[in-house]
């Protein structure tokens, strides 16, 4: 048995991106969990108070930084554990394709809402 | 080559029973960043009824005219089941965030003797932290 799991190239590119937004996103989840379920309550948001803390710039660029992050880590991971359960070839471009498109769909309909919040659009 | 390739047959997710704590640990955060990255494209999902809010559009939550956001986010905490998967989705994040600090430490060399107690205590600490969560989550919902 190996003595250490893992779905990446440990030293790829890939791996290390994977570590640094995981270490990004331990911060940046920990404050926007405290934030919206013990600060103020997920049942009690209202739109009112999301458009309040979505004018602090500060807020607002943290929340976008913590989208693209987060889809980028999700999605990196998801591609790397089935590159790492064999997947090659032809498929292997297509579920790249597939999983960027995704994603990248992911952080324009995110980034887009978070300026409508903002009253930016 | 690394030693960490050379898993052989041990993947054979039929083998389970032989599975070590370090190739559960593995399992588990491979499940919780798949939940979790689903629960995101949801998440965006959700939030994107700010669109209609902002578009000056109502919808009616228990027979009261709210703001499309608000009755949208509310409407849902309302509901027992979705309180029920928010538990499920704390107790997935707060495993995958520590296991993933763990993998972190390991990455770096430091704890390599106590990675199998490092994951013991990941599963215990995250169950700790879930049920010492649960009135928080559960505030105010009726069933
Ligand atoms: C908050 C702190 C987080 C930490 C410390 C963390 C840490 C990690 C690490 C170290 C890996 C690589 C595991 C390996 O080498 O196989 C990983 C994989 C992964 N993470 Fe995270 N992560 C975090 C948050 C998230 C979030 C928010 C998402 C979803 C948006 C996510 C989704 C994933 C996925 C899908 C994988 C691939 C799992 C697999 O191997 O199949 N993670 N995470």
């Amino acid at each position: 048995m190996a003595e250490h799991y893992s779905s990446f190239t440990p030293g790829g590119t890939m791996w290390l991106l994977q570590r640094i937004t995981a270490a990004f996103l331990v911060v940046v989840l920990a404050f926007h969990f405290f934030l919206l379920h013990f600060v103020n309550h997920a049942a009690d948001i209202t739109w009112q108070g999301t458009q309040m803390r979505m004018q602090d710039l500060g807020y607002f660029l943290t929340m976008v930084l913590f989208l693209i992050t987060a889809a980028f880590h999700g999605i990196n991971g998801v591609y790397n554990a089935l590159v790492n359960q064999g997947l090659s070839g032809t498929p292997k471009k297509v579920v790249l394709a597939v999983l960027t498109l995704a994603g990248l769909a992911l952080v324009i309909q995110g980034v887009y809402v978070a300026l409508v919040m903002r009253g930016m659009v | 080559m690394s030693q960490s390739y050379n898993r052989g047959l041990i993947e054979d997710f039929g083998r389970w029973k032989e599975f070590s704590a370090g190739m559960w640990a593995w399992i588990f955060h491979k499940f919780t960043g798949w939940i979790l990255i689903g629960y995101l494209f949801t998440h965006i999902a959700v939030l994107s009824s700010a669109i209609a809010a902002a578009d000056g559009q109502t919808i009616v939550v228990g027979g009261e005219t709210v703001n499309a956001y608000t009755g949208t986010l509310q409407g849902l905490e309302s509901l027992f089941i979705v309180r029920v998967m928010e538990v499920g989705l704390l107790a997935v994040a707060v495993f995958h965030i520590l296991n993933g600090c763990r993998l972190l430490m390991v990455d770096l060399g430091i704890g390599l003797e106590a990675q199998d107690k490092s994951f013991y205590a990941s599963l215990v600490l995250t169950g700790i932290i879930v049920v010492a969560s649960v009135p928080t989550f559960m505030q105010g919902v009726g069933l």
